[in-house]
């Protein structure tokens, strides 16, 4: 049986295939992943990116889609895939193919592009309790990508650049749009590029924190979505979090699609 | 499940937090939609096929606001979404 999960994020769509495996003397392995698949749609209709993420994918991972028995959609967008069997919503997802990817993990950070959240999820993934922040982009990777760009750095420049620093520049702005002023006067006070990398991380790590912590922490904790690329906003986590490891996921982008391709398998949604 | 509705912001942190095992087994008979005087709670079915309250989405970006008029300077001695909710599934962080 193979099963799919699509995660239409604000920034890309992911696609996740699982296969169920048989495998002689090891049947906790019950699920590998067969293909993935990511774009960023050039198209304001979801549903039409859905369609060519789904039909791009398949055609990468060689299945047709008849063999695809159940697909599962998440994300900002998941409402809008009409092909989906049903929908869930990315705090779910992003539990389970969180604890998939790391059993031990019962904490789980989520940053993506839009929005950030922390989770507190069971062995089995399932969302004990959670909290995102309704309102602020400054808490997700957006607003990194935007002080990225006001420093004309690359992000994994900028990621870079700010393991470099030891500085510590509070950010005092809540709102990302007075924090880019903020970058700005300091850029133009002459603050080295890596100070302002820093405290940028920095200041989207504290906002994090604030959500995870609201949660609380217990077990281990795993870093989902596409801020896992960043060096420097993990190092920022961890001291904002005071913990010294963080479990940091193979393809973080795909976790949540990965959850709803489980969730697809299990029947549950 | 215990389900943060809300945001941080400038001025502090603004959420609901609803328990929702408590709502599976609801005595109050949902008493939490007709107790809020702006009507910002729902039933929704969540991710695990279960009937639940939730605040509403128009409402999770504004609740410093929508839920002034209910603080005691409004003239209430205590909420009337938590009172209502004798289960006690409904708490504000502020």
């Amino acid at each position: 049986m193979i099963t799919a999960g699509i995660d239409m994020g604000s920034r890309t769509v992911k696609v996740v295939f699982l296969e169920e495996l048989k495998v002689e003397g090891a049947p906790q392995l019950k699920w590998g992943v067969k293909g993935k698949h990511m774009m960023f749609p050039d198209e304001l209709d979801m549903d039409v990116a859905a369609d060519k993420a789904l039909a791009d994918g398949l055609k990468e991972a060689g299945i047709s889609r008849e063999q695809v028995t159940r697909i599962v959609s998440t994300g900002a967008g998941r409402k809008q895939v009409r092909f989906a069997d049903a929908d869930v919503t990315e705090v779910s997802a992003g539990a389970r193919g969180a604890v998939f990817m790391c059993p031990s993990a019962q904490t789980v950070v989520d940053v993506g592009a839009e929005e950030g959240r922390g989770v507190k999820a069971n062995a089995e993934g399932r969302v004990v309790d959670f909290a995102g922040n309704e309102k602020c982009a400054a808490g997700a990777g957006a607003f990194a990508e935007s002080m990225a760009r006001a420093l004309q750095l690359s992000l994994k420049e900028f990621g870079e650049a700010s393991l470099r620093s030891d500085k510590s520049i509070p950010m005092n702005a809540q709102c990302t749009v007075f924090a880019e002023s903020e970058v700005v006067s300091l850029i133009h006070s002459a603050t080295p590029k890596e100070d302002i990398a820093k405290s940028v991380l920095d200041a989207v790590a504290s906002r994090v924190c604030a959500m995870v912590r609201r949660v609380g922490i217990e077990g281990d904790v795993i870093l989902i979505g596409g801020m896992v690329n960043n060096p420097g906003f993990v190092s920022s986590l961890k001291t904002s979090l005071g913990i010294d490891h963080i479990n940091l996921p193979d393809m973080p982008e795909y976790v949540s699609a990965l959850g709803a391709a489980l969730i697809a398998a299990d029947g549950r949604a | 499940m215990i389900a943060n509705y809300g945001y941080k912001d400038g001025a502090g942190e603004f959420y609901i937090s609803i328990d929702t095992d408590k709502c599976l087994a609801c005595d109050a008979d949902r008493a939490c939609l007709t107790a809020c005087p702006k009507g910002m709670f729902e039933i929704i079915t969540d991710d695990y096929d279960d009937e639940v309250a939730a605040v509403k989405q128009q409402f999770r970006r504004s609740l410093a606001y929508d839920c002034t008029a209910c603080k005691p300077a409004g003239g209430y001695a205590s909420l009337p979404c938590s009172s209502a909710c004798t289960p006690g599934a409904i708490k504000h962080s502020w």
